[in-house]
């Protein structure tokens, strides 16, 4: 039988921000988006606040001063090495590691002789907490799937205490399939989860009852492949389907509103740049963009408008000019003037690796066989060692209002020499 | 594929000294911080040093070692006792914890 486990990072951003700051703990706090915009990471005691994902710094002024909230500029240079940190200490327990996120990763059990699991288990948790600072948890299933789902009642159960293994007692699984909403399962969107709702399927369980015919019919093979695997068939493997992401978008909240269309030019710019590098990374070409910028939807007193604009790139590509060239476009075309926009993106959408689009006698070529072209690899490796944007096409001001706002971000404590913590002596 | 004779050299290649090496055993688990204070010149270390801390060793009595205290981090001497573990100067009640083993010291003795 498959084993894999999937080991995560406790409220990652803000279990790094403590490791350095310990005055944190016990503390409600949340990590702020890019611009300060909204809360994308909160410790526990902000979730017991109510903080919900993604609300709006602003909204969340009356609980810093009522409940001494503390809200800290995301700081991704730390997150970034931290992860590496983890990661590191990961690989050591299994020569099969798959880095799914910045703060998750799969491990393959298979072939390991481990006599007692969930002592595996614990000792991954000890090792990674004591090596870095970062608390995880691990759950182990027979499916990455079933890992997942492991997981998660890992760090929801007391009893389980961060580690839960669901692959030594099979009488453990159905149980743990009962206790998962199917909305919380792995890769099954939203839309999917209210049609079982509708159908009476709540649990993870329920849907392993459901007939092939009816899961296909609704959810299709991916979904089909999903509740095989709730059902302990392995369908994918280390590094396997879901790993390869659809879309990628490359999006930032302004600083203040931006009413020049020179302005958004810069930005999308930026953006698509960055976004052509993303799917450059993953070997993968697009084969549509979106771009969009919309105005302050808090502020009900201005007028609103949503610019937004979709594109087919023909043929796919990954090259950063074709993207830059189309995405300004799609804002040139639908760009209106006279309102305040507040966020812009691109979104790079139908991404595909080369090799699996479909060709015939008259689709245009591939440039390059769907290769990257030398600029690119030449680009992407001076930025991997100058850091991000040292050289680009057509550069955008430093001082451009949708730069990184970063009002309380902590010190770079892990990169920087100038920023190392100091310990009182 | 290279061409040509290999050089004979190739197989005594030793590189350089490289500090990193030596004082960076678990690069996952060590991080540096700087002392501040003149609390621990009798343990050698100096206001302002460099100080490597690997957080994989395990702590040992008479070792130094960054502690958690008051919010901050702290540099302490361990002392094991009848009943457990203790910083020297530190007021156990206060909640420490042993944070990392500080496995070098590093003092710029020529300041410019």
């Amino acid at each position: 039988m498959a084993r894999y486990a999937l080991v995560d990072c406790n409220n990652c951003y803000v279990s790094c921000e403590r490791v350095f700051n310990p005055a944190l703990d016990g503390k409600p706090v949340v990590i702020l988006s890019n611009n300060d915009g909204c809360a994308v990471a909160r410790s526990n005691e902000a979730k017991a606040l109510g903080v919900p994902m993604g609300e709006p710094a602003f909204k969340l002024r009356h609980l810093v001063e009522r409940e001494g909230l503390i809200m800290l500029s995301s700081n991704y240079a730390l997150y970034g090495d931290m992860s590496a940190r983890v990661m590191s200490v990961l690989a050591t327990f299994s020569p099969g590691i798959e880095v799914y996120s910045i703060d998750e990763a799969f491990l393959d059990l298979d072939g390991m002789e481990v006599p007692d699991l969930t002592a595996w288990c614990h000792e991954v948790r000890a090792t990674v907490r004591r090596w870095t600072g970062i608390p995880v948890s691990v759950g182990v299933g027979s499916t990455k799937t079933l890992a997942k789902l492991a997981n998660r009642l890992a760090k929801k159960s007391k009893k389980a205490d961060g580690a839960l293994d669901l692959t030594t007692d099979p009488r453990w699984l159905e149980p743990a399939l009962k206790q998962t909403p199917v909305a919380d399962i792995w890769g099954i969107g939203r839309q999917f989860a209210s049609h079982c709702g509708l159908a009476g399927i709540q649990s993870a369980y329920q849907l392993t009852q459901a007939s092939d015919a009816w899961i296909r019919k609704t959810m299709g093979a991916v979904g089909l492949r999903t509740v095989m695997e709730l059902r302990g068939i392995s369908v994918h493997t280390l590094d396997s389907a879901p790993s390869d992401k659809q879309t990628t978008c490359c999006s930032r909240s302004f600083g203040q509103a931006v009413t020049d269309i020179d302005q958004v030019r810069d930005a999308v710019t930026s953006f698509a740049s960055r976004a052509a590098e993303k799917i450059r990374g993953q070997g993968l070409v697009a084969g549509a963009l979106q771009v969009f910028a919309y105005t302050d939807r808090f502020r009900k007193d201005q007028p609103q408008y949503a610019l937004n604009a979709t594109l087919r790139l023909a043929p796919a590509t990954s090259s950063t000019p074709a993207i830059i060239a189309s995405a300004l476009r799609g804002l040139e075309s639908s760009w209106r003037d006279g309102y305040g926009y507040k966020k812009a993106g691109v979104i790079l959408l139908d991404l595909v690796r080369p090799e699996d689009i479909p060709r015939d006698l008259f689709s245009p070529a591939i440039e390059d066989n769907g290769r990257p072209a030398a600029l690119m690899v030449a680009m992407d490796a001076v930025n991997a060692r100058m850091g991000k944007g040292a050289v680009g096409f057509g550069l955008a001001a430093e001082d451009a209002p949708w730069r990184m706002q970063c009002g309380n971000r902590s010190p770079s404590w892990t990169t920087s020499w100038d920023d190392i913590p100091t310990a009182k002596a | 594929m290279a061409a040509g004779f290999p050089s004979p050299a190739d197989d005594h290649l030793e590189g350089q000294l490289d500090l990193h090496q030596l004082m960076v055993k678990r690069p996952a688990a060590t991080f540096f911080c700087r002392a501040d204070g003149d609390s621990m010149t009798g343990a050698g270390i100096q206001n302002g040093d460099l100080l490597v801390v690997d957080r994989s060793v395990q702590p040992h009595d008479g070792d130094v070692v960054v502690a958690t205290l008051d919010g901050g981090l702290t540099v302490k001497q361990m002392r094991k006792t009848a009943c457990g573990w203790e910083l020297a100067s530190a007021n156990p009640d206060e909640g420490v914890q042993i944070w990392g083993v500080v496995t070098f010291s590093v003092s710029a003795l020529a300041k410019r």
